[in-house]
Parts: C-alpha cells; sequence; structure tokens
C-alpha cells in the first residue's frame, strides 16, 4: 500500500480546524476576554486580547493537531521494533516557518505599536506621554503612599480625598506618582495600569464608558500592608460626580489647608528620621 | 554494612534533622504573632463603655524587645500594666473611647492630607484637653489609621525642648507626653489592620522599614468581634 501525502493530509486537517475553530474564538471568548469594556481604554484591551487569541488559535492547532496526527499515524506497529528514517533537515520547511512566524510577530508589533499610539492603552506613558488624546480632559493625581492611594483634584480647589470617583464618558489624564517607595496604580476594570515612582509624573488616560463600581489595588509589592493598598471606585453621572466633589472640597477643608501647591511631584518631605 | 551506606545513612539523618530544625524555626516564626489584648469595658448609665489605653514611645526597650530595643513602637494597656502588642479586640457595632499617650517626638507627615481627623465620633479628636478636627502636619509624631473603616487619628509630638523626656518604654505620666483621646464607632465584625502613616522608623530608608514593617510595633489588627 502507498504512503498517504502526509503534509496534504495535515494541511487540509490544520486549515478546516483553523477554519471552523478562530471565528468560534472570536465570537464566543472575545466578549468574555479580560478586563471587560469598563472603559475606552479596556474595551482596547479586549480588543486586543481578540487579535492575539485570534492569531494564536491557529499556531496552537498547528501543534496540537500535528501531535495528535505524529500518535495516529506514526505510531510503533505491534510488535515491530523499527528506526524511523534519518530526518537530515528540510529548509523549505525551515524557510516556511522562519518567514511566517516572522510575519506574525512583526505584525503584532506594529499592531501594538499602532494601538498604543490610539491613546495610550490604559498604560503609563512618563511626564511626556507621546500621545495626547484631544478635548477637555479632567486632570487628577493619583498619589501612592505606603500603603494607599489618595487623589487629588487640581481643578476643584486641590483637594485630595481617600477614594476615587469618576465622572462617565470624561477623559480623565491621571498623573501618577508616588511619596515614597514604588507603587503601581491599577484599577483593573477601566484597563489602567501605571507605575507610581517617587518624583515621577506618571501620566495616563482613561474614559469610563458606563457607570460601575471598579477595583483599585497596588500592583508592585511595596511593603507589610501592600495587599491592603485596595478599595474600590465608581464611576458615576457627571452630575452625581459634581455633587460628590463638592461635598469632598467641604469635608477635607482643613486636610486642604494643610497640603503644599498641586505639584507633579511631591518631594517626600520631610524625612527627618530617615536615611 | 558497607562504609558506603553508613555515609548514605548519616548525610540523610543530618539533612533530615537539620531539615526538621529549620521546619520548626519556620513554622515558629510564621505563626508568631503579638498576643491580642482586649479593650476593657465598664457599666455606665448608658450602658456599657468601652476604652482602650496606648502609649507611644520613640525606643520600645530591651524589655519589652530584646533584639530591636531602639525601635519605635506602640504599647497596650491591659488590667494596669502594659504589654507589647498591636492587636486589638473590640466590640462590634459600639462605641470605643482610645486614648494614646504619646511620648515619642515629631517627625512630620509626608502627605500633609493625613493631618486632619477622619472617621472618629465627631471627626475630633482631643489632645491635652482641647478638641480639635487636625493637626499641624509637621507636628505630627505617628497615626493610628485604620484604612478599611475610614479612621485616621494624626498624633502630634512632644516638644523637642521639653523637659523630663522617656527615653525607653513604658514611659510614666511624669515624663514629657501628649494626652489624646477619641472615639471610634466600630462597624461590623472582622479584622482590620491599622498603621501608622508617618514616616517613623528611624535610620530605615524612606522611613518606613524596620518596625513600619514589622507586626507589633507600628501596625497591627483591630479585631472587631
Amino acid at each position: 500500500m502507498a504512503e498517504p501525502n502526509h503534509a496534504r493530509r495535515f494541511t487540509v486537517l490544520w486549515v478546516v480546524a483553523s477554519l471552523i475553530a478562530t471565528p468560534l474564538v472570536i465570537v464566543l471568548l472575545g466578549p468574555i476576554l479580560p478586563p471587560g469594556n469598563g472603559s475606552q481604554q479596556a474595551s482596547g484591551h479586549v480588543t486586543d486580547n481578540t487579535v492575539l487569541l485570534a492569531m494564536a488559535t491557529p499556531v496552537l492547532l498547528l501543534v496540537v493537531i500535528y501531535l495528535i496526527y505524529a500518535i495516529i499515524v506514526f505510531r510503533q506497529p505491534k510488535g515491530g521494533v523499527l528506526e524511523g528514517p534519518a530526518v537530515r533537515g528540510n529548509q523549505r520547511l525551515q524557510t516556511w516557518w522562519i518567514v511566517v512566524t516572522s510575519i506574525l510577530v512583526v505584525s503584532l508589533a506594529v499592531y501594538g505599536t499602532v494601538r498604543l499610539e490610539e491613546d495610550g492603552a490604559g498604560s503609563g506613558g512618563g511626564p511626556s506621554p507621546v500621545v495626547v488624546p484631544s478635548g477637555k480632559k479632567l486632570k487628577v493625581q493619583v498619589i501612592a503612599q505606603q500603603w494607599e492611594f489618595t487623589y487629588r483634584f487640581p481643578e476643584y480647589g486641590g483637594v485630595e480625598v481617600p477614594h476615587l470617583e469618576l465622572p462617565v464618558n470624561q477623559m480623565v489624564e491621571l498623573h501618577v506618582t508616588s511619596l515614597d517607595v514604588i507603587h503601581s496604580f491599577w484599577a483593573y476594570q477601566l484597563g489602567v495600569k501605571a507605575d507610581a515612582n517617587p518624583n515621577v509624573d506618571n501620566v495616563v488616560y482613561v474614559k469610563p464608558t458606563h457607570e460601575q463600581t471598579f477595583e483599585v489595588r497596588c500592583a508592585e509589592l511595596c511593603g507589610i500592608w501592600h495587599g491592603a493598598m485596595f478599595d474600590h471606585g465608581h464611576v458615576v453621572s457627571q452630575e452625581a460626580f459634581n455633587t460628590w466633589i463638592a461635598e469632598q472640597q467641604t469635608k477635607y477643608t482643613a486636610a486642604t489647608k494643610a497640603l503644599p501647591p498641586y505639584s507633579k511631584t511631591y518631594l517626600p518631605e520631610p524625612t527627618r528620621r530617615a536615611e | 554494612m558497607s562504609l558506603l551506606v553508613k555515609k548514605v545513612l548519616g548525610i540523610g539523618t543530618a539533612v533530615i534533622v537539620v531539615g526538621v530544625l529549620i521546619g520548626l524555626y519556620v513554622a515558629s516564626w510564621a505563626t508568631s504573632f503579638p498576643e491580642t489584648v482586649a479593650a476593657s469595658g465598664s457599666a455606665t448609665t448608658t450602658g456599657v463603655s468601652t476604652r482602650l489605653t496606648l502609649q507611644t514611645v520613640a525606643a520600645v526597650g530591651a524589655k519589652y524587645s530584646p533584639a530591636h530595643p531602639d525601635w519605635v513602637s506602640y504599647l497596650v494597656q491591659s488590667h494596669g500594666k502594659w504589654l507589647h502588642s498591636t492587636d486589638y479586640k473590640v466590640p462590634a457595632n459600639s462605641d470605643v473611647q482610645i486614648t494614646v499617650l504619646q511620648y515619642d517626638g515629631d517627625s512630620g507627615l509626608r502627605n500633609p492630607f493625613l493631618s486632619q481627623v477622619q472617621g472618629t465620633v465627631g471627626a475630633t479628636e482631643t489632645i491635652d484637653g482641647k478638641t480639635v478636627n487636625a493637626i499641624n502636619p509637621e507636628e505630627a509624631s505617628h497615626t493610628f489609621a485604620v484604612p478599611e473603616m475610614g479612621i485616621l487619628v494624626p498624633l502630634p509630638g512632644v516638644a523637642e525642648e521639653a523637659k523630663n523626656q522617656c527615653e525607653f518604654a513604658p514611659c510614666t505620666m511624669a515624663e514629657a507626653h501628649r494626652t489624646i483621646t477619641f472615639t471610634i464607632h466600630t462597624g461590623k465584625k472582622g479584622r482590620y489592620h491599622w498603621q501608622c502613616f508617618v514616616p517613623c522608623a528611624a535610620g530605615f530608608l524612606t522611613g518606613g522599614g524596620g518596625p513600619m514593617q514589622t507586626l507589633g510595633y507600628m501596625d497591627g489588627y483591630l479585631e472587631v468581634v
């Protein structure tokens, strides 16, 4: 019996499986991928994750189907102890492998760069981000300290508050900094994660797209109560935000008086007892 | 028994003994927590009043901490004695009056926002008989803060030029101190961490190491039961 054309059989199997599985992955898994659609940036992450998964699906199938095919078709015959033919390399296959994987990786790099340039993708862009979204932005300073985040609103008298509320459908310009060690501000459902370094103004943009409660946590091991740097923030209507911020200005009048003028970073003074 | 077998058995036994000793040490360290001290309760005309009396000291002293006698620390009073613990038990849904005898000098707050009293009954504290809602952030020595409960009480320091300053704990009423009182209303049952927000760990990077990172000194738990 003539040996079948394994390459053709395997290719047909792989192409058919990819054509079936990839759309299913996009349609069924895509919508439930993290971090959800809490903001314009978070929705972008979902799209990115879907693209990555769609591109990875044929690669995964290539490996898995080949493994299964080899186990079934090239298995050791019963009673026979046969050495397989020596493999001396396949220049055409190797060339194709390098070309295809290179195209995949370079495409993803280009895609990632373009996406990053669209709106910053919820990541810290440093003190002078390359991309600045147009339009009106609400400025909020995120101040990390061992072990709590506080938030300062320079456009509302510089009031500082211990919990975060943001208005819906409003582009927010977060200025993330730290007063002591390295922290990381992570608002999961909003798709925001930015390092909080002392004496660094790390700017990140986020536009919440619906009213919600989101989690805030520190994503950089920062000491004994690192795990306690956890809170819930809220995205509310513009009217509710106006009411809330006015209440905070009244509530924290005494603290606001004690605060230094708004600055992009604060020299963590005093350090009288520290080295 | 051959020499090789004897060697293998000897090395194996030594490895097991050392492993057990390391295991015991780690288990002892991992399960070593400060003693939990219950707030004292006393009957009043309006019900049961719960009180917690604390002391903050610049150096805890060898009596309470042979390993770190020069670390800054809190102490708690129980049955008239000062104990080295930062794990306090208080009743749920109750008012708890807390008195802090503050013997340490000022360090200043890194974030002046924390100079305002938050989360206490009336959003105030009483310092040496005077009720205030904030202190000068430069004069802060420590804070008693329970972030999860929204409680933050800044504690002012003893003036640098004050006479008869306390060197090591336990400090006495005769030594220079500030008396701070405030009342908190405990909510639902739970284990809430409390901490100091002043970078008060002398000699450590940014003042945040050592006693700021070790249970039993400048942070602990409030067990609401």
